[in-house]
């Protein structure tokens, strides 16, 4: 038939079977992203089942034994317990809910802000609005996220919450940036000027005809920034504008520890460990994600 | 257009972005809930002394006029008056500037002396355990948090060695300030004992800052020199009998420069910010864990200064890189 070339080469990238099965066995490939996906795998389920992981689940709270503080790590006490008494294991388990549901809860907002306006950007590029965007994105930029997020929390009493608002300020427009490349990149691809050749709907084209070709760039700049954003989140807790005391916060128990240092060692370098062990399978998964979903850096 | 009017033009284009920034700091520090004349003044102050003070700030006035006052005063290189310090912002500014210079470009040189060879060398023994090894080490080393390496560190080298000292800038002894970098005003000085306290408090501190960015720039050096080596060029020497270590040494590396700049920028900008933890982990008199302290006791006018310059760093350091393209690679025009 003659309609046959045309056709094929209007075909859209996304969806083309036995794709995503590739894309699985070449992450299984990549013994790194294994160990990576195996710890990130750990984390949640320590997060999800934290009251039953925890040997001392009361201890994520307000609770003291100052019978046994300050104990060295043991069998007992793997991670040891800290100047009030409290199992620094059980802190560090229930510290991984926070750690994953702050990182859900700021990459959610900034996916939801950054999508909508890179897109609009890319689409539209060249249009007031795109030029009105992309000024707003470069003054974000101009500052270093954490340098940002740390003066958005003068804003307000220090909190996990605060923390998370003042990261998700910040991260919003590094997906924008993202997006707007790779829209632009797409915007005369064949398919889309067919979509749009045809009077379809400029929402559907952007969400239904870019969005799924340009999702694997998301996906991994996401998973990669799962670890950025623990370690930005446990910054501004260790500076003492993000989690308070008694919340079971990686970065506010390493502050905390600084007290006892160094003969005290353990308080500080437990929860430490838990945010590296945790930030490397992020990265280790990501990286391995970006090789499988062949994605270059910009 | 030459290079001179290329600059010029790149800054006056910064001057929007530096604008908005303004604006947006503003905005964030002044719509705080608390009551920043209370905290500053404590519980003691009467409600007769917090009004009065609160219009020596000029915090009774409309925001806008408030913004206004600010950009004039900026406009004369006034920062306004801290909180916290009750000095001026600008002046605390310039005690602590230096200090924050000196450990990020001490933290720089020991990242590109660590990163970029790593980087070489793992491009060049590429899927060799060498390689493999060096990025597992690579990848988690990006992932250390900065102020547990510090606290680490301290513990470890400092208090178990007792190498170095654990925290602080000097012992007491300072030298006469010329560049406001401790070890340089002591070479100046010609004094040896000095420039080696200097740099025994700086190095610890240096070295925190500087791990996770050398395993970053590890990482992207490889990446860059993997894309050098496969070029056309690269298969014509081995062709002729050329070693590739040499190959890489003398032909890829220069072609891969550029992108290696452009990480230099990004490093700069990654130590600036991680700065603050560092500074504040080994109490290091800086500007960033100045910021840090005024960000807890909401010292606004410190805030929205620290933020300002901070941003013009990383904007001058961003248009630095871009104007070295143009010296390293002669394909890049300024246009």
């Amino acid at each position: 038939m003659a309609s046959d070339v045309p056709v094929a080469t209007l075909q859209e990238p996304a969806g083309r079977s036995g794709k995503r099965f590739k894309v699985v066995r070449q992450l299984f490939r990549n013994r790194l992203s294994v160990l990576g996906l195996f710890i990130v795998l750990l984390v949640i389920v320590a997060a999800l089942f934290a009251p039953y992981v925890a040997p001392y689940p009361e201890d994520a709270g307000p609770k003291v034994h100052f019978d046994r503080a300050l104990q060295p790590p043991s069998a007992a006490h793997w991670f040891g317990t800290d100047d009030v008494g409290r199992d620094i294991f059980s802190r560090s388990v229930f510290g991984s809910r926070l750690a994953l549901q702050f990182a859900v809860v700021v990459l959610g907002i900034a996916l939801t802000i950054g999508i909508p306006l890179g897109l609009v950007a890319g689409y539209w590029s060249g249009s007031t609005l795109s030029t009105l965007i992309l000024r707003v994105t470069d003054v974000f930029l101009a500052v270093p996220p954490l340098a940002l997020a740390l003066a958005v929390t003068v804003a307000f009493k220090p909190s996990l919450t605060t923390a998370m608002v003042a990261i998700s300020f910040t991260w919003w427009p590094w997906f924008t940036r993202l997006i707007y490349g790779e829209t632009l990149k797409l915007r005369t691809e064949p398919y889309i000027e067919a979509a749009r050749a045809l009077g379809q709907n400029p929402m559907i084209i952007n969400f239904k005809h870019i969005l799924p070709n340009i999702i694997s760039p998301i996906i991994v700049k996401a998973t990669l920034d799962v670890s950025f954003v623990i370690l930005l989140g446990s910054s501004l807790s260790f500076l003492g504008v993000g989690a308070q005391e008694p919340t079971p916060d990686w970065g506010a128990m390493v502050a905390r520890g600084r007290l006892y240092l160094p003969f005290e060692w353990w308080v500080s370098t437990m929860p430490g460990f838990a945010i590296f062990i945790t930030v490397v399978g992020f990265n280790f998964l990501g990286d391995g994600l970006r090789d499988a979903l062949d994605v270059w850096d910009q | 257009m030459n290079t001179w009017q290329y600059v010029a033009r790149r800054l006056v284009q910064l001057v929007p972005t530096l604008f908005g920034l303004l604006i947006l700091i503003f905005a964030i520090a002044r719509i705080m809930p608390g009551d920043p004349v209370r905290l500053a003044l404590g519980p003691e102050a009467t409600q007769e002394q917090v009004e009065a003070f609160r219009r020596e700030l000029g915090l009774d006035q409309p925001l806008w006029r408030q913004f206004v006052s600010y950009v004039s005063g900026l406009a004369k290189g006034d920062f306004g008056t801290s909180i916290r310090t009750f000095r001026s912002v600008g002046q605390d500014m310039k005690d602590t500037l230096a200090a924050t210079l000196e450990l990020v470009i001490a933290a720089l040189v020991i990242a590109v002396v660590l990163g970029i060879p790593v980087g070489i060398l793992t491009a060049i023994y590429r899927d060799s355990w060498v390689d493999n090894l060096a990025r597992a080490v690579a990848i988690s080393g990006v992932a250390l948090p900065r102020f547990w390496v510090g606290i680490m560190l301290q513990v470890s080298v400092a208090a178990g060695l007792g190498i170095f000292p654990i925290i602080g800038r000097d012992g007491g002894e300072v030298p006469n300030t010329v560049t406001g970098f401790y070890t340089v005003d002591a070479l100046l000085q010609g004094d040896l004992g000095l420039f080696g306290s200097a740099l025994r408090y700086l190095i610890l501190p240096a070295f925190t800052l500087a791990l996770p960015t050398a395993a970053q720039l590890a990482r992207l050096t490889r990446a860059s020199m993997i894309e050098a080596l496969r070029q056309q060029y690269v298969l014509v020497h081995r062709a002729y009998g050329i070693r590739r270590s040499r190959i890489a040494w003398h032909f890829a590396l220069r072609n891969s420069l550029t992108s290696v700049l452009t990480l230099l920028g990004l490093t700069f900008g990654a130590l600036i910010e991680n700065a603050v933890l560092v500074e504040v982990v080994f109490s290091w008199p800086g500007i960033s864990a100045y910021g840090a302290a005024a960000v807890l006791a909401k010292d606004f006018n410190a805030v929205v200064g620290v933020t300002l310059v901070i941003g013009v760093a990383f904007l001058l350091a961003n248009l630095i890189v871009d104007l070295l393209y143009g010296v390293l690679d002669p394909r890049v025009r300024y246009g």
